[in-house]
Formats: C-alpha cells, sequence, structure tokens
C-alpha cells in the first residue's frame, strides 16, 4: 500500500528528471530557467490548494505571503550593516561575533556586511507565520465572499506597503540579492553554471512539499478539514476545533507561499511589486480552480502547465487577460477542473442510451 | 446517577421566547425523549445542549460540571455526541469515512504528524479505521463502507449518522428526530437500532416527533409546547394526560 501511494510521486520525479535530460539533448537548457521558476509557484499552488480544496477557505491575498517571504529574505540579505556595526549598535555587533552575518561585495565591487541567507530564510518564515497568525485570526471567522473580499484587502496593503516602502525598493523592487548556499558546493542562484543544479533543488523542494501535503490531506487531519469543507457545523459537534484547524491550515500554506518566495528571491537575484500583485493572487486561485480544488495533482500539473506558458511569454501582453478568462470558463463549464471534465462519461452515457 | 441536568434553561430569539424556563434531568441509561408540536422548541433546547446555540439564561451540567458558554468541539469532547434532524453526512467522504471523523475525540495526530506520518500516527489511523468499521458492522452497514456517503438511501444515511456519533464513544448521545422522513418499517428498524444502542450503556436522550416510536422505546418522556415544559413522566402516564392530548388533538370542544 505504502509503494501504491508513493508511485506516482517516484513517476513525477522521473518525469522532472527526464524534461532535463530533453533539454540537454535538445539544446533547450535555457527553458530549465522558467522551469525553475515554475517549479517555485507551483510549491505556492499545491499550498493554496490545500486551503481552497479541502479546507474550503478562499484567499486572495496568497502573492502577499510570497512577496512577504521573498521580500524579508531579500531585504536581509542585502541590507548593509557596517554602518551600524560601525556606529556601535550592540545588537549587531553581537550578530557578528555569532557568526550570523556575512561580508561580501556587491555589484559594484564595496564591501558589504548583511545577514548570512539561512538566518534570513528563517526569519523570513517566522515573519510570514506571524503575520497569517494575526491575518488570520480575524478575517478566518468570515465566509464565503466575505473572507474572500477580507483577503483580497490584505494583498492590496501588502502590495501597496511595498510599492511604497524605500527599505523594499519601492516600483523597483530589490536586485543584487545574494545566492543561496544551502549545503556547501550547493547554491540557489541563477548562474548559468547553477542552472541544472538549481532546477534539481526547486524539484526536490517541490516533491518535499507535495509528499507533506498529501500526507497530511491522507491524515486525521486531512479528514477534519474535508469534514469542515462539508458541513462546518458537523465537524464542530464532531468534536473538531473548526477555527483552529481552519488557521493552521492558512498560516502552513502561507509558509509554503513564503519558502517559494524565499527561494525565487534568490534564484532570480531580486524581487519586484509585481509578485505582490493582485494578479498574481488571481492567477494562483485560477489555477486552483483549473486543477480541481480539491486535487493536489491537478494543481500541481496545472501550476506547472500554465505559468511555465506564461513565463515563456505564451500569453503576450494578455497574460492577466488569460487567467480571468480561464477562471470565468472553468467557473462556468468544468467547475471539478479540466483534469476531470467528463467528455467519457458522455461517450458511456450516450452508448448505454442507445 | 444524574447524568445531564438543565436548569431553568431560556432562550429567546429577538421577541420569540423558543425555550422558557425549562428544567429536567436525565439520568444515566435510560432512554428519555422530548416531544411537543412543531415549533414547540425541541431542536432549540437540543441545540442550546449541544453547543450549537449560546443560552439566554439558564445552566445545563454535564456528569457535575457545566457545559453552557462552551464550543460544540468542547461538549463533544466530553462526551456528548449527537446527530441532526437533516442528516448533515459530510459529502464526498466514504461511510467509513463519515465514521471515522467521529473517532476525532478518541484521536490525536496533528498536523505534523499529519505530514511526516510517523509508526504510531500510522497506528492510530488503523485503529480508527478498525473501529469505524466495527461500528458500521453493529448498525449492518458495513457493506456500503466504501460508497460516497451521500448518494446512499436516506435510511442508510441515518445509519451512518448514528455510527459516526458513537465512534466517539459518547456517555450521552443526542438523537434529533431520528425517524423524520423515514417510513413505518424504517421507523421500527431506527427503534431496534436505539434499543441496541442502550444496551450497549449509552444514554440516549431523543427528540422526536413520531409518537409510536417514543412510546414503545422510551423510558421518560418530557412534553414541551410553547417553549415550556408541560408534563414529564413515563410513557402510559404521558398517554393518559388530559394537556397533552389537548396539544396533540386540540380542545375537545374545538
Amino acid at each position: 500500500m505504502k509503494t501504491r501511494k508513493y508511485f506516482p510521486i517516484f513517476v513525477l520525479g522521473l518525469v522532472l528528471a527526464g524534461i532535463q535530460q530533453l533539454t540537454q539533448m535538445t539544446g533547450t537548457v535555457y527553458y530549465l530557467t522558467q522551469m525553475t521558476m515554475t517549479t517555485y509557484y507551483a510549491l505556492l499552488i499545491i499550498g493554496l490548494c490545500l486551503v481552497m480544496g479541502y479546507a474550503g477557505q478562499i484567499s486572495l491575498g496568497h502573492a502577499g505571503f510570497f512577496a512577504i517571504g521573498g521580500y524579508t529574505s531579500a531585504v536581509l540579505t542585502t541590507y548593509d550593516l557596517t554602518p551600524l556595526l560601525n556606529n556601535g549598535n550592540s545588537f549587531i555587533s553581537l550578530l557578528s561575533a555569532s557568526g550570523l552575518l556575512v561580508s561580501r561585495e556587491n555589484l559594484y565591487g564595496e564591501a558589504l556586511l548583511s545577514v548570512n541567507p539561512w538566518i534570513a530564510c528563517i526569519t523570513a518564515i517566522i515573519v510570514t507565520v506571524v503575520i497569517a497568525f494575526l491575518i488570520g485570526i480575524p478575517v478566518l471567522k468570515l465566509k464565503g465572499h466575505y473572507l474572500a473580499m477580507a483577503t483580497l484587502g490584505f494583498g492590496i496593503i501588502i502590495f501597496r506597503v511595498v510599492l511604497a516602502t524605500e527599505i523594499f525598493g519601492e516600483a523597483d523592487g530589490i536586485s543584487d540579492v545574494p545566492g543561496f548556499p544551502l549545503f556547501p558546493g550547493i547554491i540557489v542562484n541563477g548562474d548559468f553554471s547553477n542552472r541544472v543544479q538549481n532546477y534539481y533543488i526547486a524539484c526536490i523542494l517541490l516533491i518535499i512539499g507535495f509528499i507533506l501535503l498529501q500526507n497530511l490531506i491522507d491524515s486525521r487531519v486531512g479528514r477534519a478539514l474535508r469534514a469542515i469543507h462539508g458541513s462546518e457545523e458537523a465537524a464542530n459537534a464532531m468534536g473538531v476545533n473548526t477555527s483552529r484547524y481552519k488557521l493552521y491550515t492558512f498560516v502552513l500554506s502561507a509558509v509554503f507561499a513564503a519558502i517559494a518566495g524565499i527561494f525565487l528571491t534568490h534564484y532570480n537575484g531580486g524581487i519586484g511589486p509585481s509578485e505582490a500583485g493582485i494578479m498574481k493572487s488571481v492567477r494562483y486561485v485560477a489555477i486552483v480552480a483549473i486543477g480541481g480544488m480539491a486535487n493536489l495533482w491537478g494543481a500541481l500539473i496545472m501550476a506547472a502547465l500554465l505559468n511555465f506558458l506564461s513565463l515563456r511569454g505564451m500569453f503576450g501582453s494578455y497574460d492577466d487577460a488569460v487567467f480571468g478568462a480561464i477562471l470565468i470558463i472553468i467557473m462556468l463549464f468544468a467547475p471539478h477542473g479540466v483534469l476531470r471534465l467528463p467528455l467519457w462519461h458522455f461517450f458511456k452515457k450516450s452508448s448505454s442510451n442507445t | 446517577m444524574t447524568l445531564l441536568d438543565i436548569k431553568n434553561v431560556n432562550k429567546h430569539f429577538g421577541g420569540l421566547q423558543a425555550v422558557s424556563q425549562v428544567s429536567f434531568t436525565v439520568q444515566k441509561g435510560m432512554i428519555k425523549s422530548v416531544i411537543g408540536p412543531n415549533g414547540a422548541g425541541k431542536t432549540t433546547l437540543f441545540n442550546l445542549i449541544s453547543g450549537n446555540l449560546p443560552l439566554s439564561s439558564g445552566q445545563i451540567f454535564f456528569d457535575g460540571k457545566a457545559i453552557h458558554g462552551m464550543q460544540p468541539y468542547q461538549i463533544a469532547r466530553r462526551g456528548i455526541s449527537r446527530t441532526f434532524q437533516n442528516i448533515k453526512l459530510f459529502p464526498g467522504l466514504t461511510a467509513l469515512e463519515n465514521v471515522m471523523i467521529g473517532r476525532h475525540t478518541r484521536s490525536r495526530a496533528g498536523f505534523i504528524a499529519g505530514m511526516f506520518h510517523f509508526p504510531a500516527t500510522r497506528r492510530e489511523e488503523d485503529a480508527i479505521r478498525e473501529k469505524s468499521f466495527e461500528l458500521l458492522q453493529l448498525l449492518e452497514i458495513s457493506q456500503y463502507a466504501d460508497v460516497d456517503a451521500s448518494s446512499l438511501a436516506f435510511g442508510q444515511q441515518r445509519a451512518v449518522e448514528f455510527a459516526r456519533a458513537l465512534a466517539s464513544e459518547p456517555t450521552l448521545l443526542l438523537l434529533d428526530e431520528p425517524a423524520a422522513g423515514l417510513n413505518i418499517y424504517e421507523t421500527a428498524e431506527i427503534a431496534r437500532l436505539i434499543m441496541k444502542i442502550k444496551s450497549q450503556g449509552i444514554t440516549v436522550l431523543l427528540v422526536e416527533h413520531d409518537m409510536s416510536l417514543v412510546m414503545d422505546i422510551s423510558d421518560q418522556i418530557v412534553v414541551l409546547s410553547f417553549g415550556q415544559k408541560i408534563a414529564e413522566d413515563i410513557p402510559s402516564s404521558i398517554q393518559q394526560n388530559k394537556e397533552v392530548i389537548q396539544i396533540y388533538l386540540g380542545d375537545a370542544d374545538a
């Protein structure tokens, strides 16, 4: 039974490796850049799938969590602490003495002292968790349209804050974000020489995230979440602390979004305000819907396909319009996602009727 | 021994007094029924006990401890389980999975354990599955274990809901109109199931409209009318009670 459960994931791993080999053979290794980015977006989307499809709560603010993760990490790893250290700031000296700061050269060859990427990453996750709790506690009391609007409001706030704050680079965003050395010799950055390695880092991260979520769905907690989706009142009467479960799920998915944001920021070497934009959140919701809501595989496959096409510029200037249109079409004609379009049911029905 | 003690319970919705100064007790091991015409406040009273509605005033004690003001999930954890008048099974989950939700209060695995599937988590999950299947067998519907609960016949859905309520191993089971929407054969079947549940040592509080069911199986009956308790007695005395006959059949001179 265990092997059957992990078999599709094994196949997924093979497919991902096969894609890499294929680009190698056909001399299209440059595709891997978009694929790596796609994979990080997919990590966010499977997290959102848990909230929307399984717990039945909507979030139109997930680009906000992605941005919180990415920006926190970007600021911490690029902000020059040298002046503070020279001013004798005791906290900074303590950080420096405990080896939590790293010194490097910026683009112009000047010495720069900033926070170690691992510390920045952990801090970014903690910041995300705190904000997700603060937002989630009041907002998850709402249902349906009201929840959608409240999370949309949260997304707008993050977008506007990012756009207006000097430390976040305003409209320019933050650039010159250094690589993230995960282990000696393994670094998350956008160097061409590291392209294959980074593709695999992203794939492994996605597969780990996917396995964790799949396990969760197939557990006591996952069952309780599906129960909440079905009838909150009945789930509560069965002893499920519904508000806590909704909150934890929301926070967990925010962490997935933040991790995606952190890694993609290091990979791209920067982050801009468009990552926090409302249309990004709408896109993520649309992809979960196309995948079939309560369908982790559907969300994963659609996230890979549509994000890749979008990043390759297939939708041109109509990028956002395409995702808006997809959302409308899916809601009208395939509310259970394209993977469950009952095309063959039609054939079966018509043949049995005759 | 008194298991449930309801003291001067009131509930009003705006100007409407749905439940007014109702007091009674439920002794351990008995089947007690609450009857009354439509709109008498039976289901409201039920929702007050299970915590689905807050009390306007009054007190409810379960096993000697106050439970009024608690959330439904907290009350469920103390050993009160319930069914709903308009069956509330979880759609998209199989009959077995529905019953497994009922084991929630008797199991522990949280988010971390769920994500990592530790050996202990897997053992717990197996135990949940096994116990839930036993309950489906007890209620004679184990052949539908893997069927989507929402596609079962009405009577079978009711049985799944019973199994789900029993899965938490409650000390008190609240049944909200278990015979609603069932024909006389299915009602007789439900009566047999309730007696079976009682024989397992579980106390049952029943809200019911169907007189035949109530008279056959109840140890004691409380009669509500317009939110007030007008009688409390054994079934044979209730059947003779003039006031009860009047509210059910109307005035003799009307």
